[in-house]
């Protein structure tokens, strides 16, 4: 990493962890997928250039994951750092990934800009939606390492 | 309304099958995926059987694979930003030719008409056109004659013209293109700009006649295109005394997501469409009231639907000969055979 775009990123706290319920660990209830969950299996994608997680820096919010169950579909918008951030694609191709490892493959997975909040936001979306490309880009070698490192998480 | 049956459904491929193609005489068919192999399949006692599998032609994803139109030869295009000419002339499928040049993926190849010349689109924004030269007792060679750089953005698709040697592109700058040779210096050229979906153009395809193009798009629409000849009766404006190709129908609502891929039946009129939602659609063109021009306003209304594919369905293509039989390959690994047959 030559200079880091945003000096002085605001960092905020990390959630409590979720609550277990009864219902939870009662195998014969049917528990669906929801936004909590969705959350808790990218809240700890490290960031490309600080050591933080995307949840610590508001990139990821859990109010601003949609999951249908029904529908099989989940969409999550994300916040880049600052308007011009180059890592916007990187980002958003690390939450892809994460999510197409651990779910299931019924799910419409799509990840967004968060409205407003990027100058190149629709070629990022654009890219990002493109499933030609993302599967090009996880054959290369080089692009997986980062992307492995940053899904990989944080040392405790 | 018609009825789609599932004949049968074929596994083997480890992963996501891009593409699949059907041999010209409609008994074979070849596909292709992610796990870098290409399959031929071919039915016997009323199976269909994957009778070679091709594992050494590319070094990652085989996203597309076409049969030329003597059958005798099978194109692959590949993201190792190759593409790979099999045949049988030693008995056994082998790779006798590798097509270089590409600077990244390769995403589409198609075969002309007359079977002398090859078309191939890639990542780097331009499409390629190569001749070929058949030799009877040696190699076969193939020579860039045109590298196209219309497009602005990654090139999707690149389909002939069912008679003529006229290319159509289709773009991730949400353009389809069309190309043909200049008849006094012989230079390849742009002839034609279809602009009107509002994302990435993943498909296309002529119907029988090649004066209609259907195109499809992430925008989750299909469009009906129609050329009109510089003395057409409708009053369309052809500037440079040049064919002008108009859309006179959009087909929107009837798909809930990304459609990747429209085939136009050469042989029954029907259009069949491979959408991100899992499903198969069957559209039949519906015959237009009287006072209504079905080359100015067409219609085309949704006759079956197919359900079968568990993701994601990347491809779809009518057997050239049997006909109501489609063949759809999908993210879940699986190719389906299908027979349409009409209600009425």
């Amino acid at each position: 990493m030559t200079e880091l775009e945003n000096i002085n990123p605001n960092v905020y706290k990390k959630c409590e962890d979720r609550k277990v319920t009864k219902d939870d660990e009662n195998e014969d209830v049917v528990d669906p997928f929801d936004e909590r969950e969705i959350f808790d299996l990218i809240r700890n994608i490290n960031d490309p250039e600080h050591p933080l997680t995307l949840e610590e820096l508001h990139v990821l919010e859990q109010s601003l994951i949609t999951v249908d169950n029904e529908k099989n579909t989940i969409k999550i918008l994300f916040t880049p750092t600052i308007p011009h951030c180059s890592m916007a694609t990187l980002i958003g191709l690390s939450i892809r990934v994460k999510l197409l490892r651990a779910l299931p493959p019924r799910f419409k997975v799509s990840v967004e800009i968060n409205p407003g909040t990027h100058a190149s936001e629709q070629a990022v979306n654009k890219q990002l939606s493109d499933k030609e490309r993302v599967a090009a880009a996880l054959e290369n070698t080089h692009l997986m390492e980062v992307i492995n490192q940053c899904i990989s998480s944080p040392l405790k | 309304m018609g009825k789609l049956g599932v004949l049968q459904a074929l596994t083997g491929h480890d992963g996501r099958v891009w593409s699949a193609s059907w041999h010209p005489d409609g008994a074979a068919l070849a596909s292709c995926g992610e796990d870098k192999t290409i399959r031929i399949w071919t039915r016997s006692s009323n199976e269909w059987v994957a009778q070679t599998v091709l594992a050494e032609g590319h070094s990652r994803t085989i996203r597309d694979v076409a049969w030329s139109f003597c059958g005798q030869y099978l194109a692959s295009a590949s993201f190792d930003t190759t593409v790979a000419i099999w045949d049988k002339k030693s008995g056994e499928f082998e790779c006798n030719a590798t097509l270089e040049g590409h600077d990244n993926e390769v995403k589409s190849v198609t075969w002309s008409r007359n079977g002398n010349l090859l078309a191939t689109c890639s990542r780097d924004k331009s499409v390629w056109v190569w001749e070929i030269h058949n030799y009877l007792d040696q190699e076969d060679e193939y020579e860039c004659v045109a590298v196209l750089n219309a497009h602005t953005q990654d090139v999707k698709k690149v389909c002939w013209h069912p008679h003529r040697d006229m290319l159509a592109s289709a773009s991730y700058d949400n353009s389809i293109r069309l190309y043909k040779q200049d008849a006094i210096d012989n230079e390849w050229g742009p002839c034609g700009l279809l602009d009107s979906h509002t994302s990435t153009a993943w498909s296309i395809s002529f119907d029988g006649t090649g004066k209609r193009l259907a195109s499809c798009s992430e925008d989750t629409t299909v469009k009906i295109w129609q050329e009109f000849d510089p003395d057409n009766e409708h009053d369309i404006a052809c500037p440079d005394g040049v064919p002008v190709w108009k859309c006179v129908c959009t087909l929107s609502g009837a798909h809930s997501h990304s459609v990747y891929d429209v085939d136009w039946c050469k042989k029954t009129g029907l259009l069949a469409t491979a959408c991100r939602d899992n499903m198969i659609r069957i559209f039949k063109e519906v015959r237009p009231d009287s006072g209504v021009s079905p080359l100015r306003e067409p219609t085309f209304e949704l006759v079956a639907t197919g359900y079968t594919h568990t993701q994601d369905v990347n491809k779809v293509s009518w057997n050239p000969a049997a006909a109501g039989m489609l063949l759809s390959a999908g993210d879940d690994g699986t190719i389906v055979i299908w027979q349409y047959e009409d209600d009425d």
